[in-house]
């Protein structure tokens, strides 16, 4: 405190001209540095994706025929509004894998992203109502994972679910089944993948609206003579829901466009849009279709974001 | 309060930490198995970790990693705490709707688009693939969970410990400096861990930006997993579990040590 009772100058000096105007040009860096990276690195880079998605293959490198290019002047690139060609989207509509695929996704997520709330819930909640002094811990516990490999724990599940692997050996030594089960590239892999990795996804946020809950609601509840599953479904669900809601956002949002998890566990056999796209860029060397599949994917995908900001949003109002 | 519900609570603590620590223990369990099976036991053997240092490839790869991982994320640090202050001290400008919208959404972009449209924009402005840009890569989309990290700091942050020492005559950037700073520094440093471990351990979008001689880790790991699961990989990843977990405990221990120090403080700046 020392230092700033040191520095402490007559107010005047922070007023003077040169002042207001070094306090105006650092602000406007603090916003004009983040702003501009992301504009450059992530905005720009999607309409880059767009107009690639309009292109054609080609046997080159890059792989894909220019369009809309500047070199030929303003007047060249109004004229190659007539070049493009919306081949690509029509492909895949033509092509019913893709279609599948989009679908398959959707489903899967969703299939997921119900199977994680209804693990998740009840570990938040436990969480939420265990003594306050281990209450930290049991937070430490839920997120540690998160900070281990995603690529290593989706891994570790290839060695437990493998037709020769620790799952069946246990489930043949106890006798409960005879032949191995087939888990292993199949959905199944791939829910219990999803539902793994993401779990800390759910749990957060669940835990956080849990946590500030007022659960002497609760007990006048049942001091009236309602039973604690009604009481449940009355009071505790509705007002977790905005943890539910983020949760379901978190887990369902990047479930959709997965890719290490259907091609790790998943198998050739199944189906998912992250997958495609992935094998059209790197195996069959398609740019422009890559790009389209990623086009329609964040078109899919745009719902959902922005009801994740506007909750972002919403969360940050109430911060303040 | 009855005893039926704790039971419940306490059972389903226990089940659901199992599923989530299970999978991690049973991997290095098998990491130091004798046995070239991986899901075979076959004694204690700790070969698999001497083979680990012999693999050349794969020592190139975590050099590459480690480089990518602390530059990366030193830059996402600054960006993304330069990012937090704008979301919350700079409520009105113009094209702050777009700007949260680009911070928030990367958090939940699928990794497939990101790596796409940022491999698409290198090529389109003629940066070679390497080592530099997986480093771009990285920052881009690490810097959106530094800002998140930040912000959530700097919303609880109380601004009147600020206006004092302006009132006193500290001028802005000293004031964030010798105030802000030090109140929000616990953040930014979880925020460059998470950060970095987000770039130790991303495949898809280093695969898409990554070019010859800037083979990460993950992809190193990736495609050895494609051709068999080997004990060779579960000790190296045994190892990058250990690096994780020993980075948070340490950062944690420092947390605790830090808010007892503040505490102490705060009860001596009460009695004198």
């Amino acid at each position: 405190m020392t230092d700033i009772a040191a520095t402490a100058a007559p107010l005047t000096e922070t007023t003077t001209l040169p002042a207001r105007l070094a306090k105006g040009f650092v602000s406007r860096l603090v916003i004009i540095i983040p702003y501009l990276w992301l504009l450059f690195f992530f905005l720009i880079p999607f309409i880059i994706v767009f107009k690639i998605s309009l292109s054609q293959t080609a046997i080159s490198m890059p792989p894909y025929t220019p369009v809309l290019d500047f070199s030929d002047g303003i007047s060249g690139f109004f004229a190659g509004f007539r070049e493009l060609n919306f081949d690509n989207y029509t492909w895949l509509t033509q092509d019913a894998l893709y279609f599948n695929a989009y679908v398959t996704s959707l489903i899967i997520a969703a299939i997921s992203t119900i199977l994680t709330l209804i693990v998740g819930y009840p570990i938040a909640y436990g969480m939420a109502r265990a003594p306050a002094t281990i209450r930290p811990t049991l937070l430490m516990l839920v997120i540690l994972p998160f900070w281990t490999s995603f690529l290593i724990r989706v891994y570790a599940w290839i060695g437990i679910l493998k037709p020769e692997g620790l799952l069946n050996q246990l489930l043949m030594s106890l006798h409960i089944i005879s032949q191995p089960l087939v888990i292993l590239n199949t959905y199944t892999a791939i829910f219990i993948g999803i539902v793994y990795s993401y779990l800390p996804f759910m749990v957060l946020p669940l835990y956080s609206s849990l946590e500030k809950m007022d659960y002497s609601l609760v007990e006048a509840a049942e001091d009236l003579g309602c039973p604690p599953i009604g009481a449940f479904w009355k009071i505790t669900f509705p007002l977790s829901l905005p943890g539910v809601v983020a949760g379901c956002l978190l887990v369902f949002i990047p479930a959709v466009g997965e890719f290490v998890i259907p091609d790790l566990l998943g198998g050739s056999q199944t189906l998912m849009i992250g997958k495609t796209l992935w094998n059209e860029f790197f195996s069959n060397r398609d740019w422009p279709v890559s790009s389209a599949v990623a086009v329609i994917l964040l078109l899919v995908l745009t719902i959902p974001i922005m009801f994740f900001q506007q909750a972002q949003a919403k969360a940050q109002e109430q911060g303040r | 309060m009855n005893s039926t519900w704790s039971r419940f609570n306490i059972t389903s603590i226990v089940l659901g930490f199992a599923f989530l620590y299970l999978p991690i223990v049973l991997l290095i369990v098998f990491s130091f198995n004798e046995s070239k099976l991986v899901t075979v036991w076959g004694g204690f053997s700790t070969k698999w970790y001497v083979s680990l240092f012999h693999n050349q490839g794969l020592m190139d790869a975590t050099w590459v990693t480690a480089r990518v991982g602390v530059i990366s994320a030193t830059v996402a640090t600054v960006l993304g705490t330069l990012a937090a202050i704008t979301l919350t001290r700079y409520t009105r400008f113009r094209g702050r709707v777009l700007f949260s919208g680009m911070v928030f959404a990367p958090l939940v972009m699928p990794e497939v688009i990101t790596g796409l449209s940022l491999l698409l924009l290198f090529v389109a402005v003629g940066l070679d693939r390497g080592f530099f840009t997986v480093t771009l890569a990285h920052i881009t989309f690490t810097m959106c969970f530094v800002a998140v990290v930040v912000q959530s700091r700097l919303v609880s942050f109380d601004r009147s410990l600020e206006e004092a020492a302006m009132d006193l005559g500290a001028p802005p950037v000293k004031t964030f400096f010798q105030i802000t700073l030090p109140v929000i520094l616990p953040a930014i440093i979880s925020g460059w861990m998470l950060a970095f471990t987000l770039s130790l351990d991303d495949l898809v979008i280093a695969s898409f930006t990554s070019g010859p001689g800037a083979t990460t880790l993950p992809m190193k790991i990736y495609s050895q997993v494609r051709l068999g699961v080997t004990p060779e990989i579960n000790a190296a990843c045994t190892i990058l579990i250990a690096v994780v977990a020993i980075g948070v405990i340490i950062a944690s221990i420092a947390n605790k040590r830090r808010e007892i120090q503040r505490q102490l403080d705060e009860q001596a700046a009460q009695r004198g």
